[in-house]
């Protein structure tokens, strides 16, 4: 017979206050800029008190209630699925709201805005082409007979059919797979990873039929020949979404390989 | 052109430079190396029509793939529509230039002239 031994009242509260209730501080570096103002980016420092499960973005809203309102950050779910607070910590992109200090083993934390975009100001960047290029992908399903009758049928797709474009579906369009990219920092005009992915994520999809319509806007020259395949964009997607693998079996379609 | 179609070629033309420069080194290796660089052994190979060939199709797919991937290059460094035009015509002409004056080279070399 199974014995389970609940701990004595003193020996559970003893192991939560000595591992969890831990007060920390670490400075948080803070990239501040203001392009359209002509405001060079700079850093300001704060002493941030953190404990374990101190998210970054939560040591930046604390500066923002205690000690400079004025820092530009964009932010809204807190829970990675929103994809509105991609930055540059530690030099590597991330979202802040799913990054905790206790992770990242410094007691320095820097943060900058995500590279490959245009700075608002501070951590906040442009993500208009981002969109804009997602939009040109056709994210949603085309077909004829795609308008709900009476006589409608739900369209029918097996596991497997599901399994081929489900995590490209996961997409929440952080932006940190094109901050990430090689190409895109210097060729402004490529589509990126998160559009080429989005491209194939409609295109293997089994009801769709929208496939022509775009093979044709990523076979451009700025589009998706245009991956060297460094495999940045994988490294960094926080939804295990591998954009790399994703251009690559579009390239399939295009080099003839698959139907 | 379309993007795939020139990437295509750029793939291709890569393949085919793999095997013809495979045949071209086991070439130079059927005697020693510093005597497959007399200039009789030279000569000679020009005027063996078919290595004569080989050398002339080598020369268009390397200056092909090798004038487009700086066209890939370029195309990736600067954006805008003028600058791109002239990158990409400017990366036909010189294809076209080096493989004139190869070509000349293998001619003149495989008639004797020189
Ligand atoms: C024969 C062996 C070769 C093979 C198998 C080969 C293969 C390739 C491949 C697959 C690419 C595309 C890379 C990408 O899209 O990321 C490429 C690009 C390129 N190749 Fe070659 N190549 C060969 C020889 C050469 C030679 C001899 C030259 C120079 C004349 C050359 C010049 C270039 C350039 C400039 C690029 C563009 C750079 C890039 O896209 O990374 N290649 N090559
Ligand atoms: S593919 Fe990943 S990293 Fe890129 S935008 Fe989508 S969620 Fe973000
Ligand atoms: S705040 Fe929504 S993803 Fe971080």
């Amino acid at each position: 017979m199974a014995v389970v031994s609940v701990p004595k009242p003193s020996e559970e509260s003893n192991s939560k206050v000595k591992t969890i209730g831990q007060t920390n501080t670490i400075t948080l570096r803070i990239s501040r800029s203001n392009p359209s103002e002509g405001q060079e980016a700079a850093f300001s420092e704060f002493q941030i008190p953190v404990q374990k499960w101190t998210t970054v973005l939560e040591a930046i809203l604390y500066v923002k209630q205690n000690f400079d309102h004025s820092v530009a950050v964009r932010y809204s779910c807190r829970q990675a699925s929103c994809g509105s607070c991609g930055m540059k910590i530690n030099g590597k992109p991330a979202l802040a709201c799913y990054t905790k200090i206790s992770e990242l083993n410094s007691n320095v934390v820097t943060v900058e805005p995500m590279n490959n975009f245009p700075i608002i100001r501070d951590l906040a960047v442009d993500f208009k082409q981002l969109i804009s290029n997602h939009k040109k992908m056709k994210p949603f399903i085309i077909r004829e007979d795609s308008e709900v009758t009476p006589e409608s049928k739900e369209f029918i797709q097996t596991p497997q059919d599901l399994e081929k474009f489900l995590q490209f579906s996961y997409c929440i369009k952080c932006g940190l797979c094109n901050s990430a990219c090689p190409t895109m920092a210097t060729d402004t005009s490529f589509i990126g990873p998160q559009g080429l992915a989005q491209a194939y994520r409609y295109v293997a999809d089994n009801r769709d039929k929208g496939k022509d319509e775009r093979l044709k806007i990523v076979d451009d020259s700025h589009g998706i020949w245009r991956c060297h395949f460094a495999g940045s964009c994988s490294q960094v997607c926080p939804k295990g979404v591998d954009p790399a693998m994703a251009i690559q079996l579009l390239r399939g379609y295009l080099l003839g390989f698959r139907k | 052109m379309r993007e795939s179609i020139i990437m295509k070629i750029h793939y291709g033309t890569a393949l085919g430079a793999v095997a013809l420069v495979a045949v071209h080194i086991l070439m130079r290796m059927s005697q020693k190396f510093s005597d497959s660089l007399q200039y009789q052994n030279v000569i000679a190979n020009y005027h063996f029509l078919p290595y004569a060939l080989m050398l002339e199709v080598l020369l268009v797919l390397l200056s092909v793939h090798g004038f487009n991937g700086l066209r890939v290059i370029l195309l990736e460094l600067k954006q805008g529509s003028t600058y791109e035009k002239m990158i990409n015509y400017g990366s036909l002409a010189a294809m076209a230039i080096l493989i004139a004056y190869g070509s000349r080279t293998i001619l003149m070399a495989g008639m004797g002239v020189s």
